[in-house]
């Protein structure tokens, strides 16, 4: 493999982390939104503030991977878009939502506050649902026919199951009291549809999608990757029972929102391993639909620079707020 | 409608709402670290209350520009497919430098100006004050350059339709990119500087000045004061480049449809594009050829030159004349403002009512004039994507009218809602009392403890 071929494979690598990046740290926002319409007053106050000074940045990621796959594939931007035009535009409607809602609900007129409320559970429940969908018709390569339609359906139910279940992780990390005692509560009820979602998109896509089947049910290929779907079982288990631990609100309240993070990234490593080199599955691959080398090139210097940059002032951030949420005192 | 007619509609009604919100929150980012140094040299509360009030603003604006900005990273490919796949070359490299060089910076130390007090030391938020008024200026950076590149392109070679580039250091600093980034970060500059004058005046007016108010005043009414000869200076500066590089421009925007000699400055009149001609012109004989070339009869190229490639001729020539109309307010405006305060010896209630509101309804200019100038100089660029070697049509979107309509419509509700709801909240936080630590017991020593972000 000379460079030319090299420098997609780069980039098809920085943008998987990227939307692998943006799934977690978005979807702890989105799940914490969703459990927003559970709580109430002064909850739900610290429920927003939990996640206040993050989202922001969060979201960036989403705009980092479709930029990347903008600028390093432009073709498949233009058709993966295209193909998923609507949802994309749901979705957006629903950022749009959550986010002006954020900004909002703080400053406006007590009495709109319930309005804004209700735009940020609307808002991160329309983005959640969308993206769930996204990702369903995307393994599908946008396959026609029904079955497809509705193996899509249920992923747009069960991912936002998925980030309910590490909204209610982080708050269990990030709060204390009642409110911690209540997100154990809510990440018991997301751990059984996250389980089976998971379950189901690992029978259905091999299923569904014939090139997942080749990958991963050919010897020797299927053992060298049993560490995939054991980890995952593992990971899942050890939230479940951490959940029933009474630490789980003191010395372990880290674990639930840790496995899951883990679950997550699990399941996007084997969700690259089965799609790659295709950027849509079975139409176009990564060199395809790459831009010019030199193109490439200059970004990946520049993605050299800041990227490093980027996680450690990220990391610097998550310091700075270690610990549990409080109020703003304003703002 | 044709899909690629409302695929340039959605484009348009997404920028124009985007672009309301970077443009306050570029200068004020400016403003904010200003105030918040103010208050540390002279720990006057007026620049305590005034930095907490205008971070509100400033975290308001800054959401509502992310969650515009995130669509349009979509729209690109969503709407222009074609765009990407001609310019990417070019495009990706200007757009991925923004990501990574401003929005992570920016949204990172927002973060901290906004919630970090208490958690980390006064240097420590004043650093971050600094990088997310950096950032926000970074952004404008990169986004101008690409902007600018696709009025005025250089550094490029064009293989099999395709762009590719040829130098970097040529594609950022195009010929028109320093006067564009000029004339946009100052139109900032005036964006906040008439709406921190507009309300505060509307705080006077009301009743409900507080310890900021006066202060506040001096200091958009001053800011306004300097900033406005400098744009109309960039913006003389910017138009002689047009007039260089894309003359189909600023011939729409004087209305001149004949090549001519010694050609007048219209002020006034309706352009009628069926007939090329203007009805009830009213000019001033030799003007255009004076202010464009600085010679009498220096030689104006008309419309006529340029039969169908140059932009709809109405909205560019209306466009110009509302930002020109809207600066010179802005300049009457702050001068007449600051030379009555400071008379008044800077006492807000003691100005007149009118003056005070005046500047209240002038709040909101800078996105008056801001938005009119880029209608100018996007509608101006028409029918051209990249001015001269890439025509708008030439890029059509595969996606269905129906649902580029759909999506449209329910965009420009939601922008509408919000836009009033952000006006309102604003007229809403002003009228509320100043957010301040309780004030020592009168006799008891002057000992202001609060930390700027208490």
């Amino acid at each position: 493999m000379n460079w030319t071929e090299l420098l997609p494979v780069v980039f098809y690598g920085l943008m998987g982390l990227a939307m692998l990046a943006y799934v977690v740290l978005d979807g702890y926002d989105l799940g914490v939104g969703l459990l927003l319409h559970r709580a109430r007053g002064h909850d739900r106050d610290l429920m927003v503030a939990s996640i206040g000074p993050f989202w922001d940045a969060n979201e960036t990621w989403l705009v980092l991977g479709v930029g990347i796959l903008l600028v390093a594939f432009p073709i498949a931007h233009g058709m993966v878009l295209t193909a998923l035009y609507l949802p994309v535009a749901f979705m957006l409607i629903g950022l749009i939502l959550r986010g002006v809602a954020y900004g909002f609900r703080g400053k406006a007129q007590a009495r709109r506050k319930p309005l804004w409320d209700l735009a940020f559970i609307g808002g991160s429940g329309l983005a959640a649902t969308m993206q769930g969908w996204m990702l369903g018709r995307y393994i599908s390569g946008f396959a026609p026919g029904v079955e497809y339609l509705v193996f899509a359906a249920v992923i747009a139910l069960l991912l936002p199951a998925a980030y309910v279940l590490l909204g209610a992780g982080w708050l269990i990390m990030k709060t204390e009291g009642d409110l911690q005692r209540r997100a154990v509560y809510w990440a018991r009820l997301a751990w059984a549809p996250m389980a089976i979602g998971i379950g189901l998109i690992s029978i259905v896509t091999p299923w569904v999608s014939e090139l997942v089947r080749e990958r991963w049910f050919s010897l020797p290929g299927f053992f060298a990757l049993m560490p995939i779907p054991l980890a995952t079982v593992l990971a899942l288990g050890a939230v479940r029972w951490a959940l029933d631990q009474p630490q789980v609100r003191g010395r372990l309240c880290w674990l639930p929102f840790v496995g899951t993070v883990a679950v997550f990234v699990l399941s996007a490593a084997g969700l690259a391993y089965s799609l790659f080199p295709y950027l849509v599955v079975e139409r176009i691959t990564i060199w395809q639909a790459a831009s010019a080398p030199e193109s490439l090139l200059i970004i990946l210097v520049a993605c050299a620079v800041t990227i490093p940059t980027i996680v450690v002032y990220t990391v610097f951030i998550y310091r700075v707020f270690h610990g549990k949420a409080q109020l703003p005192s304003y703002g | 409608m044709d899909a690629i007619l409302l695929a340039r509609m959605q484009f348009a009604a997404n920028i124009t709402f985007h672009i309301l919100f970077p443009t306050i929150t570029i200068a004020l980012g400016w403003a904010l670290l200003f105030m918040r140094w103010r208050w540390l040299r002279t720990q006057e509360l007026g620049w305590l209350a005034a930095y907490r009030f205008w971070t509100k603003i400033f975290a308001l604006c800054f959401a509502l520009g992310v969650v515009s900005g995130v669509v349009m990273s979509f729209q690109f490919g969503t709407n222009w497919p074609g765009f990407m796949e001609r310019l990417g070359n070019i495009a990706g490299p200007l757009l991925g430098f923004e990501i990574l060089t401003a929005f992570f910076l920016e949204a990172t130390f927002l973060a901290i100006m906004l919630y970090g007090h208490g958690r980390v030391s006064e240097r420590v938020h004043m650093i971050a004050t600094a990088l997310v008024a950096i950032g926000t200026t970074m952004s404008a950076f990169w986004i101008l350059a690409l902007n600018s590149w696709m009025h005025t392109p250089a550094g490029y070679e064009i293989r099999d339709g395709v762009f590719f580039a040829r130098d970097w250091s040529e594609i950022i600093f195009n010929s028109s990119f320093p006067y564009r980034l000029s004339h946009m970060l100052l139109a900032s500059g005036l964006t906040a500087a008439f709406l921190i004058a507009g309300v505060s005046a509307c705080q006077v007016l009301r009743g409900r000045a507080n310890v900021s108010t006066p202060l506040m005043l001096r200091f958009g009414l001053t800011l306004g004061a300097i900033l406005i000869p400098l744009q109309i200076l960039a913006g003389d500066l910017h138009g002689l480049n047009s007039f260089a590089n894309q003359p189909a421009k600023v011939a729409a925007m004087e209305g001149i449809w004949e090549t001519q000699r010694g050609a007048p400055l219209i002020l006034f009149a309706i352009p009628d594009e069926a007939q090329r001609t203007n009805h009830f012109e009213l000019s001033i004989p030799y003007g255009a050829s004076l202010i464009l070339t600085h010679e009498w009869y220096g030689e104006v190229r008309g419309l006529n030159e340029f039969k169908g490639s140059h932009p709809p001729v109405a909205p560019v020539f209306f466009a110009f004349r509302i930002m020109i109309g809207t600066g010179l307010l802005m300049l009457l405006a702050s001068w007449v403002g600051l030379w009555l305060y400071r008379r008044r010896g800077w006492v807000a209630e003691r100005l007149p009512r009118p003056l005070l509101g005046g500047l209240a309804l002038m709040s909101f200019s800078g996105w008056v004039a801001t938005v009119a100038g880029w209608y100018v100089t996007e509608i101006g660029r028409q029918p051209y994507m990249v001015q001269g070697l890439l025509r708008v049509d030439e890029l059509a979107s595969n996606v269905p009218a129906a649902h580029i309509g759909l999506t449209l419509a329910l965009y420009v509700t939601v922008y509408l809602a919000l836009l009033v709801a952000f006006v309102r909240v604003v007229i809403y936080l002003a009228g509320k009392p100043a957010d301040l630590p309780a004030a020592p017991a009168p006799g008891a020593p002057l000992q202001i403890t609060a930390r700027i972000a208490a």
